[in-house]
């Protein structure tokens, strides 16, 4: 999963069946640190996210687990709002060693 | 399966029914030489590892499997915690 940034949101009128009544949301890649980073991606929203929110999104043929998206043709789906993300400075190995 | 060091955690209250309960850990996927290699991800717990500790991580739709029969909306899991591991040089 990665972490993403929601920016915007997705109208299609015209769109495969098993897409009617998803919402779709424009969302941009973000590291632990909160800097974006590749393209955005349209993701569905299962999870009642908006714009400006941080969101676990599940891609490949995983997000067709999310709920209600079974036999969806879908490759993204948002599952999660994040409310914190903790990131251990992390230490080297051998910065321990003198 | 890829190496990897978790580096944090994410919280979420909100999320998937499916993924209540879990632990989502960040993880930084490293090389051989235990060089940080790519962006941090984030992965479903499965062994009860945390931050620090170096493992092996599954992506696609067999990170799933760890929870089986529970399909879990997920694309990447820590499936296990790596004690040691030793390379030698690459064949020419």
């Amino acid at each position: 999963m990665i972490l993403a940034k929601i920016v915007g949101t997705v109208v299609a009128t015209r769109k495969d069946d098993r897409l009617l009544g998803t919402k779709l949301l424009l969302a941009r890649p973000i590291d632990p640190a909160g800097a974006a980073y590749g393209n955005h991606l349209v993701a569905v929203d299962t999870v009642d996210a908006g714009v400006g929110e941080t969101v676990l999104i599940v891609s490949g043929s995983s997000a067709r687990m999310a709920a209600d998206l079974k036999d969806c043709p879908v490759d993204a789906a948002v599952v999660g709002i994040v409310d914190t993300v903790q990131v251990v400075e992390e230490r080297r190995r051998d910065a321990r060693e003198p | 399966m890829q190496l990897g060091r978790v580096i944090g955690n994410v919280v979420a209250t909100h999320k998937d029914a499916l993924l209540s309960g879990l632990t989502l850990l960040i993880v930084q996927p490293l090389t051989h030489a235990r060089e940080a290699v790519g962006l941090p991800i984030v992965a479903i717990d499965s062994v009860g590892a945390g931050a620090g500790e170096d493992v092996f991580f599954v992506r696609g739709r067999e990170a799933a499997f760890p929870f089986a029969p529970t399909l879990v909306p997920t694309d990447a899991s820590v499936v296990g915690i790596v004690d040691h591991w030793d390379t030698v040089d690459a064949p020419r």
